[in-house]
């Protein structure tokens, strides 16, 4: 059924195409009136079988029959005889049907139908299936309603995985029998099947059975894939967990109304600038959650009440799942000295997207202290621009190492009842590094280069959760180096995995970390002032990750990147400035992620490709502020009236009406013109600057 | 079968071709013949047809095979005053067979059974299911008069007892057990190299210079590891001689020919698909096929007479040309052409001096060959050398049972389902190739030793042995005493042997000369070879005639459908 060349029709088979079209069209016009009608008359029935004889793939024709099988079970004088004999009709059918297609939708959709009414046999159903299974083993129809007999007949799953197993000694480029298998495991293991107890006794299996597949022939597709979600199986954890928070445990916060502290004794790691009145509290998990609120996480302090925290997920979707988890605490006063003890998952509630609960609680505290405002610096610093130019860059010192050492440490949080069970998974990842090393050491082979960089990568995440040692990041980066050159269909893919590794790298210790780490000093008043900001420029990034050990960063500069996409920037709720200069993202809808960035006051997004492709694919993806579902909250009228033409300019106000930014760079994209210019200041009453101009 | 039953008289006299023996190579050529519109008379001293490619009964093989191993008893003085201008060139017969040795340990129960057995006098034999008889079966139609199983796997045996299924398709690498991962992968590398090179893609093809290189060099050149190169030369390539041992080996492959090797092997391999492994066999044995071809004949107007032996040539006097034969019922029977079953040899008659011309063409006379000569051995048993599996081949590289080992020696099991011998009963055939038969018996001991159990004591053993066999609970004797632990270690009891028959067989070629003669069985597992050698044979006598024409297709009740029947 695969690989089978299309040959053009010769002039017999398209005379015999035309005359079955003529035949096919007289029989939909009189099967129309038929149904229309509501007629379930014997004659009009079987004319609609012979209709889906010919053309199984007429989907009228199926519910047709439904409704006809309908409309005599309905009947006063109905009984069993003539139930059984009504379904009967209706399996000849579809088996007709399937003889002429057997990858015919309607037909296995209607025969599932008709098999859930209960009256027929289930066990007929599987020597059907032995039928096309043997005309075509890697049918997926017939795969899936296998499964669906297989249900209905309760047969085990330990009896279906023998199946499958059978299948693929026969023939092992089988995806269809490959994913059974993956579904059929799932299952054993969700029900603690006996001998499925434990993942680590049968994934090692597992991996020995697809060894035999890859390595017999590794350009065949289907074994890599089961090994993918092997490799998923054996990575991913089944309860969600905490990666990291903001603030950390055991963090001073200090949070000041002023730009410039310099100074003061507090770390410009932790030290946060504030003007609107409250400070964010947020959780970092593994994997997306649902269910986290205000009786999920318990937020003890002094000055506010753990009942009035709204906490909010940041997706870029609006479902209520999210990795990012965000809530607002409000500074009371300005003399503040506070102790905040923040308990996560103590009671059930948080859960995965995969239906997996929360089952490690955990907790931390740090503290908070608020610095008055000093006036006069403060005058100084709201007028001054800040320019992210490299004159203005002074590389940050080591003078408080402690509180660095402190502000890494605690990126994660301690989840070791978790790393002991794990022992296993590191092992299996260990074993399947040598044997995939020892692929490559035979042949070239792209994919396995791949799953080499992806193991590599696994394995160190999972074997130094907490000592953020990458040992094989050099490797892996180089793997992805060679496979864009070797595959550059998939280019963009291998440059966003490089890009993601980079940054693992980048964050892996406080070393590395602290050669991006600047201070920003004014060029006017030379005077250092300000946070630190985190310079990742000029690495050629396509992606933007390693977001759980940047939730502290306040002022980012992504300049002269290839970034095309900030998806997860979102996480970074305290960004304050943030530079993406000359970097190739093409649409405004790409800026998304900054709408979640409420402290954001300063955008650089000059020199993109804003506007040069005049169709944006991702508008398709994103709602339209026509739309009801988004901005719900925003008073639109306001912006109407002021004369911004809605219609032709909705992204620019979807994004940016959200906006207190107090300065913009825009320049050099195809769409920053005086026009478009002129309308983000009436969508951004607050901005002050654009392109480095004062604005009046 | 020296009571020759008085025949009618054969009508007519003269025919274009006279074909003695009803071999293979002599059974196609009356067929190839025939269909080119020659009159043919196929005649065989034998009641039986086949020759040495026929499958007997059990008691007939021992005396099949004495009977061609004695030494020509001293010709006859020519009968005197031959009224006629020939002169007369008795036949005497060629001593094929030697070393025969005949051993049983159940006497009751096989000789009250002898005809239901079908052994093969020239095994192992089978067909590969894309080689040249499986063509020329389809092509000549023949296949309608035969049925055939398939053979179901191929296994490499070692001198401890084990059998490794060899991993000849894809599908097998995967299964295999056997194989570490890298072989695995080194493996289906170069088969996929194989298939790409016999596919024409451009950028694997295998350089010239490999082509005609060693084959076991082009194998060390693709880094594989020897138990793999053990496997494609001796299990899939079939080569004889140890390939690696310059000195020993006769038929050192070329690289050109093994890939034409694995070419034949995978295209064999899901040809037909009610046949799972590479090989079929025929129901009722090898003999079938020298009897399909005959009734191919047959069907084209040959005239058959069984039975009767032909005692001399007659040779014309004055120009030394072959006229015709004088049978053992007294009557001449002429012909131009003549072909002679390898069997017969032509002695001149002592005394007297042969006509001048006929002394240049002496050379045939002592028709004689180097090949040495194959050891056969056909044992039979009651239980499978392998569960759950039946009819399967085995090869044992050179030097796997023995230092000395430098052949292959090939096994090839049978069981009942294709009616050679009795229901519940196996028949394996073994055969290597030597240059003595105390050579080749050491060979076929060797296998014997590693996979059966011998009786000791022949006919006292075979007492108790038949009677267990003949109250019907022998089999339920066995697995109960497998299942108490028994004595041996291994867990597995060997089979035992019933009954084994070990013989030497020359390797005679065919020879187009004087007179044309067919050649032995050979040494290789299929027939490919004869084919060949057969038709160079027919092109040599009827040059200008096609081997079977293509446009033969009025086979009446041939579907054309080789398939085996399972």
């Amino acid at each position: 059924m695969h690989g089978r060349p299309r040959k053009a029709p010769k002039p017999e088979e398209e005379a015999a195409s035309v005359a079955k079209a003529q035949k096919l069209r007289a029989l939909q016009t009189q099967f129309f009136s038929f149904h229309h009608n509501k007629i379930y008359t014997k004659e009009a029935v079987e004319l609609s079988a012979k209709l889906l004889e010919i053309n199984p793939e007429s989907y009228t024709a199926w519910n047709y029959r439904k409704l006809a099988v309908e409309h005599y079970l309905s009947q006063p004088d109905c009984n069993p005889d003539l139930i059984k004999s009504v379904l009967d009709d209706e399996l000849r059918v579809v088996e007709n049907a399937l003889r002429q297609n057997f990858k015919s939708y309607g037909a296995w959709h209607h025969r599932k139908w008709v098999i859930s009414k209960g009256h027929s046999s289930v066990n007929n159903e599987l020597r059907l299936l032995d039928k096309f299974q043997k005309a075509d083993s890697r049918n997926f129809h017939a795969w899936n309603y296998r499964r669906f007999v297989a249900e209905s007949m309760k047969r085990s799953e330990q009896d279906e995985l023998k199946y499958t197993e059978d299948m693929i000694y026969k023939n092992f480029s089988n995806y269809s029998a490959w994913h059974n298998r993956s579904v059929l495991l799932s299952a054993l293991f969700e029900k603690k099947a006996e001998g499925f107890l434990s993942k680590e006794k049968v994934l090692p299996e597992e991996y020995e059975f697809i060894h035999q597949a890859i390595f017999t022939d590794p350009d065949d597709q289907s074994g890599w894939f089961y090994h993918l979600w092997l490799l998923d199986q054996t990575v991913t954890t089944d309860s969600p967990l905490l990666a990291s928070s903001w603030p950390g445990h055991g963090y001073d916060v200090l949070l000041v109304e002023d730009r410039c502290y310099n100074g003061s004794a507090f770390s410009p790691f932790t030290a946060l600038h504030s003007d609107s009145g409250s400070f964010p509290i947020v959780l970092y998990f593994n994997q997306p959650v649902g269910g986290v609120s205000s009786s999920t996480v318990t937020v003890e302090c002094g000055f506010n009440k753990n009942e009035d925290l709204l906490w909010k997920p940041l997706s870029a979707s609006n479902s209520q799942t999210a990795r990012v988890w965000v809530a607002h605490l409000k500074i009371p006063s300005s003399d503040l000295h506070s102790t905040v003890e923040v308990s996560v998952g103590h009671s059930k509630g948080i859960i995965s997207t995969r239906g997996f609960e929360y089952s490690h609680p955990s907790m931390f505290s740090f503290k908070v202290r608020v610095q008055p405002m000093e006036r006069d610096f403060s005058q100084v610093s709201v007028a001054e621009s800040i320019s992210l130019r490299e004159e203005n860059f002074k590389i940050y010192g080591t003078q408080s190492e402690e509180s660095i050492i402190n502000s890494f440490n605690q990126l994660s949080i301690k989840n070791g009842h978790e790393s002991t069970a794990s022992n296993w998974r590191s092992e299996a990842l260990a074993k399947e590094i040598e044997c995939f090393r020892e692929l490559l050491s035979l042949m070239d082979c792209k994919i396995g280069k791949l799953t080499l960089a992806r193991l590599l990568m696994a394995y160190d995440v999972m074997s130094y959760p907490f000592a953020n040692k990458l040992v094989h990041s050099e490797e892996v980066l180089e793997l992805y180096s060679d496979l864009m050159k070797l595959d550059p269909t998939h280019y963009q893919y291998y440059k966003d995995e490089h890009s993601m590794v980079l940054l693992q790298k980048v964050t892996s210790s406080k070393e590395s970390l602290l050669q991006h780490c600047f201070q920003y000093k004014d060029s006017v008043s030379s005077a250092i002032c300000g946070p630190i900001c985190l310079r990742l420029n000029n690495l050629s990034l396509s992606r933007m990750g390693a977001f759980e050990k940047l939730l502290w960063v306040q002022m980012l500069d992504l300049s002269d990147n290839e970034l095309q996409s900030i998806e997860g920037l979102e996480a970074m709720q305290l960004l304050s400035c943030l530079s993406l200069r000359n970097n190739k993202l093409r649409s405004l809808t790409a800026l998304e992620p900054l709408r979640k960035l409420k402290l954001l006051r300063v955008l650089d997004i000059s020199y993109n490709q804003i506007g040069d492709h005049s169709i944006d694919t991702t508008r398709y993806l994103c709602s339209s502020p026509l739309s009801h579902s988004v901005g719900s909250e925003s008073n639109k009228d306001e912006t109407v009236t002021s004369g911004v033409a809605l219609i032709d300019n909705w992204e620019a106000f979807y994004i940016f009406k959200d906006f207190n930014l107090n300065q913009l760079d825009i320049v050099g994209n195809t769409i920053a013109d005086e026009k478009f210019k002129s309308i983000l200041v009436k969508i951004m009453p607050k901005l002050k600057q654009l392109d480095g101009k004062l604005l009046g | 079968m020296d009571d020759i039953p008085p025949y009618p008289p054969i009508d007519p006299t003269t025919f274009d071709l006279i074909v003695i023996g009803t071999g293979l190579p002599e059974s196609i050529i009356a067929a190839a013949s025939s269909t080119a519109s020659k009159s043919v008379l196929h005649l065989d001293p034998n009641p039986f047809y086949g020759s040495h490619f026929s499958s007997l009964p059990l008691a007939d093989l021992p005396s099949f095979l004495s009977s061609h191993s004695t030494s020509p008893s001293p010709p006859r003085s020519p009968s005197s005053d031959d009224p006629n201008e020939f002169s007369l060139l008795e036949f005497a017969t060629r001593p094929l067979y030697s070393s025969i040795d005949i051993s049983t340990f159940s006497p009751n129960l096989l000789d009250q059974h002898s005809r239901k057995f079908n052994l093969d006098v020239a095994g192992p034999r089978v067909f590969f299911c894309a080689d040249k008889s499986i063509e020329l079966l389809l092509r000549t139609g023949t296949n309608q008069y035969m049925e055939f199983k398939s053979v179901d796997a191929t296994f490499v045996g070692d001198n401890k007892g084990n059998l490794w299924s060899v991993p000849d398709s894809r599908a097998a690498i995967f299964k295999d057990k056997s194989l570490g991962l890298v072989e695995k992968n080194k493996l289906m590398r170069f088969f996929k190299l194989v298939q790409g090179h016999l596919a024409g893609e451009q950028d694997i093809k295998i350089s010239e210079e490999d082509l005609q290189s060693p084959f076991v060099d082009f194998l060390n050149k693709m880094g594989l590891p020897p138990k793999i190169k053990s496997f494609i030369l001796y299990a899939i390539a079939m080569a004889d001689y140890d390939q690696e041992d310059t000195g020993v080996c006769r038929d050192l492959l070329k690289t050109k020919d093994g890939i034409d090797q694995l070419a034949l092997y995978n295209a064999s391999i899901g040809r037909f698909q009610n046949a799972s492994g590479a090989f079929l066999y025929p129901i009722y044995g090898q003999g079938e096929l020298s009897q399909a071809f005959c009734r191919r004949a047959a069907v084209k107007g040959c005239l058959y007479v069984l039975r009767m032996p032909v005692t001399a040539l007659l040779v014309d006097k004055d120009t030394g040309c072959y006229k015709g034969v004088r049978l053992a019922s007294g009557q001449d029977i002429f012909s131009q052409k003549l072909i002679l079953d390898p069997t017969f040899k032509v002695t001149l008659p002592s005394g007297s001096s042969p006509p001048l011309p006929l002394k240049e063409k002496l050379p045939f006379f002592s028709l004689k060959d180097d090949k040495g000569k194959i050891a056969r051995g056909i044992c039979i048993t009651k239980t499978s050398l392998k569960p759950d599996i039946s009819n399967f081949l085995v090869v044992y590289p050179p030097r796997s049972l023995f230092p000395e080992q430098v052949t292959s020696i090939r096994l090839l099991q049978i069981a009942s389902n294709l009616a050679v011998c009795l229901p519940g009963m196996f028949v394996l055939y073994i055969s290597a190739l030597c240059n003595d038969d105390d050579q080749g018996k050491k060979l076929i001991h060797a296998v014997m030793n590693t996979l059966l159990t011998v009786p000791l004591d022949s006919e006292s053993n075979a007492a108790v042995q038949s009677e267990t066999a003949e109250n019907g609970s022998a089999v339920q004797d066995e697995t109960s005493e497998s299942s108490s632990g028994g004595p041996s270690d291994s867990g597995e009891e060997k089979p035992t042997l019933l009954w084994s028959a070990l013989y030497s067989q020359e390797l005679t070629l065919g020879q187009v000369d004087f007179i044309c003669s067919t050649p032995m069985p050979d040494g290789k597992l299929n027939y490919n070879d004869l084919i060949d050698t057969t038709f160079k044979i027919f092109q040599e006598i009827y040059p200008g005639e096609e081997f079977f024409p293509e446009t033969s297709l009025e086979n009446p009740e041939g579907d054309g459908d080789a398939s085996p029947e399972t």
